[in-house]
């Protein structure tokens, strides 16, 4: 497309020896000073090119490329951008969804499992569910039937007072509502007849039950006191009360907004 | 001799001063500079062939970057300036290679 510099005919510019020679005469005896104009021009150019290369290593090296790129290219790279841009929104909404869909399964999860520990809780307090754990077993003999219906309020009470958690008497889990009473056929526990020996089984720190059935005064001593009667304590590092109540249902309480 | 010592103090004048070419010259540089070198290496293989001329060598040079910069420009605006400044490399790529091999005949006669 140019003119080949390499390739000079020797005839445009003359005989190569006699251009040659001198110009080298000249370049050793004075550098600079009385060189031909078109030497020196040459030299100012190898000097610009020489600047100009350190300039564009330059600007390539730290100049944003898209400062100087032409706008086809400037189309381009922005429509990869774009479409890049689109995919990765995508992917943000994609895995936002993700995340709030695990988050409320996770709490939902959380609110499960917090409810179903309340109602094993309540459950328990209430006498619903089966009940295990440490506590004591209390036999009251009473073959002369000389314990009444109070010794065995004052226990429970003794009992609820200390701690139990889960009271089972005869065998009828005691709830909240729980009565005792003397009838004409013996003691009836919820509307059950039982009969003694009464079995009183209470889930709960055993030492601190043990101790309040056996302070002085206390449910040992008053039942020891009755003629015939006599009372034992046990304490057992595993209870399982199996016996449940059903609950009557809320017959005038509602629940009351705060 | 002067003539590398011009093109060394360039590049160190260039790297000291570190200046920033204009917006508008930045896309034509790299050709100008190849077009450029096409002229030096075909100069250093006219004055290893003792046929060196300055008229020349001068005529080349500019030629040689004003003609690949008017492609270029030209090749813009007809929207296929990459293409022809890659065509450009190519063509004085292989003058330049052709050049270097002449000058290697020439240092060691193969």
């Amino acid at each position: 497309m140019t003119d080949p510099p390499e390739v000079p005919r020797p005839q445009h510019s003359g005989p190569p020896a006699q251009r040659y020679r001198p110009v080298r005469a000249t370049a050793e005896r004075r550098p600079l000073g009385g060189a031909r104009p078109l030497r020196i021009v040459g030299v100012v150019l190898l000097a610009l090119l020489g600047f100009t290369l350190a300039v564009s290593v330059r600007s390539q090296r730290t100049a944003s490329q898209l400062a100087t790129a032409r706008p086809e290219d400037l189309v381009r790279v922005l429509d990869d951008l774009d479409s890049r841009s689109a995919r990765l929104r995508t992917q943000i909404a994609d895995l936002q969804r993700a995340r709030d869909r695990l988050s409320v399964t996770g709490s939902d999860a959380a609110a499960l499992a917090e409810a179903r520990k309340r109602i094993q809780d309540l459950g328990i307090l209430a006498g619903t569910i089966a009940a295990q754990g440490p506590g004591i077993e209390l036999t009251i003999s009473d073959p002369r039937h000389s314990v009444a219906a109070e010794v065995l309020v004052d226990t429970v009470e003794e009992l609820r007072d200390s701690g139990a958690e889960t009271i089972e008497l005869a065998g009828i889990r005691l709830g909240a509502n729980s009565w005792i009473a003397d009838t004409a056929q013996g003691l009836s526990v919820d509307g059950h007849p039982v009969a003694a020996p009464y079995l009183v089984r209470a889930i709960g720190d055993p030492p601190t039950m043990q101790k309040a059935l056996q302070i002085p005064g206390g449910v040992v001593d008053t039942v020891d006191a009755r003629p015939g009667a006599s009372a034992t304590i046990r304490t057992a590092s595993t209870l399982a009360v199996r016996s449940l109540r059903s609950l009557p249902g809320a017959g005038y309480a509602q629940p009351a907004h705060r | 001799m002067i003539g590398a010592a011009a093109l060394v103090l360039g590049l160190i004048v260039g790297l000291v001063l570190q200046p920033t070419a204009p917006g508008w010259l930045v896309p034509y540089l790299p050709i100008a500079i190849v077009a450029a070198l096409d002229a030096v290496f075909g100069a250093v293989r006219a004055a290893l062939d003792r046929i060196f001329d300055d008229r020349v060598f001068v005529v080349s040079f500019v030629s040689n970057v004003l003609v690949a910069a008017f492609i270029v420009y030209l090749g813009d605006k007809l929207g296929v300036g990459s293409q022809l400044s890659t065509a450009i490399v190519v063509v004085l790529g292989i003058r330049i290679f052709s050049n270097a091999a002449a000058i290697r005949r020439h240092f060691f006669k193969a």
